[in-house]
């Protein structure tokens, strides 16, 4: 599929990589000269610089026939001025990265209307979102939601001497009473899909697959339920703090923000009422240990600075804070700031990869049962994917133990008129259903491609 | 340094050469040659050996590359197709020192198409021979790797490397967003364009085998011919045949891609195309005024100046008449001729018109800004302004290819010829053209074995443009610190 990009900042390079590795001719375009080098140097791709509303370079670029045109450059209006050209010199579907809250309220759906836009991304909510979600139930590392949040999938990080060392996956289920499905678990840099004889060892990262209700009870039963956090500090002021804030204020949390700006701060103030603001840096362990950190529940750290936000975390942990988060946009430090001690590691641009990925990949199969969600687990060596179940003989009606699956494909869900199912070897797949599957090692563009 | 990355792409193209071997081992058992037959064999077989072996041991996993590992691969693996593309010829004993041979299947890959060979010695090869000699010529047109490129699925996306060290021209761009899709749409014309022009000479009554043997030649823009007197005996229309398509491979390949995806204008607008053009027809022009008094009619004059001038600056090297005695004029027209070159892009050697040009200029916009030094200057080519770094290369390229330039004609010049043998063979060894003047105007076996090897690395150097080859030979970039 040829898609084009304009602008190749943070999310612009980081979805050129992954939809690259999708297998996608990519034209990028950009105008730093230095950057198109750079990229052309690592990706497979074709470079062009030049300004993208620009119609004779998105023409050069071949915009006529490409099918997806994404603008993710630092200005919202450049984005959708870009992307309403590109529609209109023939590209298939176009994505825009708006991010101004102005425009993300009721007004979004006019405007995406008047400039005929695909979808709009605003990486900053989508963080807050994940952020939010992980508040609500710490006990986990990284959650995600399936098919309106009939079915999660939440990463755990075993400790060294966890309860689960050496358990057999078969007697779990026994032991806790959880419908609780463990799809996959990644032990050094090697990634699993287990069967019922595997057994669990300590530091293993674990992927688990239930309803929302069915995961507490599980964490309840081995004693590693975090209640819900009440008492939230947020560092840095920026939007995905914003959003945060709405979100947290409006279930009821105490919400504290440390910003160094003064400016910044009191516009803060103006837009959330209900939250502390403090002015001050965050960098000092004074003022935080002054305001408070020790009573937290949780510490967010959301400053531009990938470094100062993981030390600070850190800090936070050595304070004795149940649940330090802190936002890391560069990829190699992710697994540093994991391996340091910081509970959960969010990167919204890797977020929004994720998304455009699993975009593009409903759009490539928009016939068969395609993919409606698509979450990477386990630092992208295993992907989950929800898919729409259409009329398919080869998979309808089948019990699953009779279908002949792929190696490293497991079926966690399935969902059917909002109930959903745990499988078992005698459930079935019928067509209307939404069915989570995890792969490893495979990139799956149709429910079919399950099958040998 | 990712040496195994190195060494297992060089595996590669051995067991690539190891099946290219079967082409002439083909013809030989067409024409029943029993002994060309067994050396093609022997020859594939230590290619495959050797290319398997190495391939094996040097597997990695870790496949990444940079800019230096795709100089070391470009020069490492026509090194090595070049040593073992001449084995043929002395396990079959048609030449027999083996410099000899490397020089002759250097001078077939880089498409020079200078040979040591005489001309009774040339008809006398088996026609196998002659048809992996010619082969060799359109196989390094358009470059090994980017061969192996084609045919292969590559691993990480950063082959661009190689394809950068390999492809001929100061700026080297993809065509398509997926190198290995432009690889094959790159092959695909060439392939195209030399099936057309088989056509056209067969059309001629040219015999098939003939046919063949020099669109190879042609298309790599490379020169080696089968016959003592190059292409002279053939009809005219076959020479013009060949002098349209000597013209035709000079021309940078993306405006043949633009073409075919029907953007005609914009390829007709190339600056480069009309500079050549110009180029080519003032060179005719002076020529055939040139040689006017020397006897020939005036349909001869046309055909052999502008056989001739077609043939120099594609770099090819056929000829239909004795250069050797044409006026110095014209001589000299041609020798500048071999330094200019065709456009970047091409199957031809030489500076390459776009780099001709973008020196040109730079000269030009410092000119300016001496006369005013506050004055702002950008260079432009082809419409787009190009970078401080990419004049800064060009520059360098042009510093660096004239102290090689120098060194080789010392060196050569050991053995003791005039001065116009000298400066010929070496000019047109450098630039992958062919032909020589003076005394190695028949061939290129009046030079000691030394001499031989030297060439056959002049060769080289212009063929990848000088910095693989360098960059290969020092140390610097194989130390692991």
């Amino acid at each position: 599929m040829k898609i084009l990009i304009v602008g190749c900042g943070k999310i612009g390079s980081t979805l050129l990589a992954s939809l690259t590795n999708e297998g996608h001719d990519i034209v990028a375009i950009d105008m730093d000269p230095a950057v198109i080098t750079e990229l052309t140097n690592i990706h497979d791709v074709m470079g062009i610089c030049g300004n993208g509303v620009d119609s004779d370079i998105l023409i050069e670029a071949g915009v006529k026939d490409a099918e997806l045109f994404i603008a993710v450059t630092g200005s919202d209006e450049f984005n959708m001025l870009s992307c309403f050209i590109a529609k209109k010199l023939g590209a298939s579907h176009t994505i825009a990265r708006i991010r101004t809250p102005e425009y993300n309220d009721d007004s979004l759906t006019f405007m995406k209307e008047q400039l005929e836009l695909s979808l709009s991304i605003n990486p900053e909510f989508l963080a807050a979102q994940v952020l939010f979600n992980v508040l609500k139930s710490p006990s986990a590392v990284k959650i995600e939601t399936f098919s309106g949040r009939h079915l999660e999938m939440v990463e755990l990080r075993l400790k060294p001497d966890s309860i689960f060392d050496g358990v057999k996956l078969s007697e779990l289920r026994e032991k806790y009473k959880a419908k609780v499905l463990i799809c996959c678990v990644k032990r050094g840099d090697d990634m699993f899909i287990p069967d019922g004889n595997f057994i669990l060892r300590g530091n293993d990262t674990i992927g688990i697959t239930a309803t929302h209700a069915e995961i507490q009870k599980f964490f309840k039963a081995a004693g590693m339920l975090k209640k819900q956090a009440r008492n939230v500090m947020l560092l840095g002021g920026s939007r995905t703090a914003v959003y945060l804030s709405e979100m947290l204020l409006s279930i009821g949390c105490n919400v504290k923000i440390i910003e160094k700006d003064l400016t910044k701060a009191k516009v803060l103030c103006e837009t959330l009422p209900g939250a502390v603001i403090i002015n001050g840096d965050g960098a000092q362990q004074e003022l935080l240990v002054e305001e408070g950190i020790k009573d937290l529940d949780a510490f967010v750290s959301l400053t531009g600075a990938d470094e100062e936000n993981i030390l600070i975390s850190i800090f936070a942990s050595s304070q004795g804070v149940p649940k330090t988060i802190s936002k890391v946009n560069r990829e190699e430090l992710v697994t540093m700031a994991e391996k340091l001690g910081v509970d959960t590691v969010v990167s919204p641009k890797k977020m929004i990869s994720d998304q455009l990925v699993s975009y593009a990949r409903a759009l490539q199969n928009s016939l068969g049962s395609n993919v409606e969600t698509l979450y990477k687990l386990m630092d992208g060596d295993a992907e989950a994917l929800e898919f729409n179940v259409v009329a398919d003989a080869r998979i309808n009606g089948i019990p699953l133990k009779d279908l002949k699956l792929k190696s490293n494909i497991l079926i966690a869900g399935i969902i059917r008129d909002s109930k959903t199912v745990i499988p078992g070897g005698n459930d079935v797949i019928l067509a209307g259903d939404r069915v989570v599957v995890i792969a490893a090692g495979q990139k799956l563009s149709d429910l079919s491609d399950i099958l040998k | 340094m990712n040496r195994k990355m190195v060494f297992y792409t060089t595996g590669h193209i051995l067991i690539l050469e190891a099946i290219l071997f079967m082409l002439p081992l083909l013809c030989s058992v067409i024409y029943s040659e029993t002994s060309s037959v067994i050396a093609f064999a022997i020859s594939a077989g230590i290619a495959l050996g050797v290319g398997l072996i190495m391939s094996a041991l040097s597997y990695t996993k870790n496949k990444l590359i940079f800019a230096k590992e795709g100089f070391a691969i470009v020069a490492l693996a026509w090194l090595a197709v070049s040593a073992v593309g001449a084995l043929p010829f002395v396990i079959g004993k048609f030449i027999p020192s083996y410099v000899d041979a490397f020089f002759e299947t250097v001078s077939g890959f880089t498409t020079t198409g200078a040979t040591i060979l005489s001309g009774t010695q040339i008809e006398a090869m088996s026609k196998g021979m002659l048809f992996w000699r010619s082969f060799t010529h359109w196989i390094g047109g358009m470059g090994v790797l980017v061969f192996l490129m084609a045919i292969l699925p590559t691993d990480s996306g950063r082959s661009i490397h190689i394809m950068r060290a390999e492809v001929p021209g100061p700026i080297v761009g993809k065509i398509v967003p997926k190198i290995r899709e432009t690889a094959k749409i790159l092959y695909l014309i060439y392939i195209g364009l030399t099936v057309i022009m088989v056509g056209f000479l067969l059309a001629g009554k040219m015999p098939l085998y003939d046919s063949l043997v020099h669109a190879f030649g042609t298309a790599g823009t490379g020169g080696f011919g089968i016959k003592a007197d190059s292409v002279a005996s053939y009809s005219p229309y076959l020479q013009w045949v060949i002098t349209a398509f000597m013209l035709i491979f000079g021309i940078n390949f993306n405006l043949y891609f633009l073409i075919l995806i029907g953007k005609f204008t914009s390829a007709i607008k190339s600056r480069e195309l009309w500079c050549f053009g110009g180029i080519v027809a003032v060179s005719i022009g002076a020529i055939a005024i040139n040689i006017s008094s020397i006897g020939y009619s005036i349909s001869e004059t046309i055909r052999h100046s502008a056989f001739q001038v077609a043939s120099i600056i594609s770099t090819s090297g056929f000829a239909t008449v004795d250069m050797n005695a044409w006026p110095g004029f014209s001589k000299t027209v041609l020798l500048i001729l071999m330094f200019i070159g065709s456009c970047a892009g091409s199957t031809a050697g030489g500076l390459k018109i776009s780099r001709v040009m973008l020196l040109f200029k730079t000269v030009k916009a410092d000119l300016r800004k001496m006369l005013r030094p506050r004055s702002v200057n950008v260079v432009k080519l082809e419409g787009k302004t190009v970078d401080d770094a990419t004049i800064h290369s060009t520059s360098v390229y042009l510093i660096t290819y004239f102290i090689i330039f120098l060194a080789l004609i010392l060196i050569v010049s050991i053995d003791g010829f005039d001065m116009e043998t000298t400066l010929s063979s070496v000019t047109s060894c450098l630039n992958n053209v062919g032909p020589a003047f003076g005394k190695a105007s028949a061939s290129f076996s009046v030079f000691s074995d030394f001499s031989t090897l030297i060439l056959s690395f002049a060769m080289l150097i212009g063929r990848l443009e000088i910095f693989p080859i360098l960059l290969a030979l020092s140390p610097a970039t194989w130390r692991k610190k």
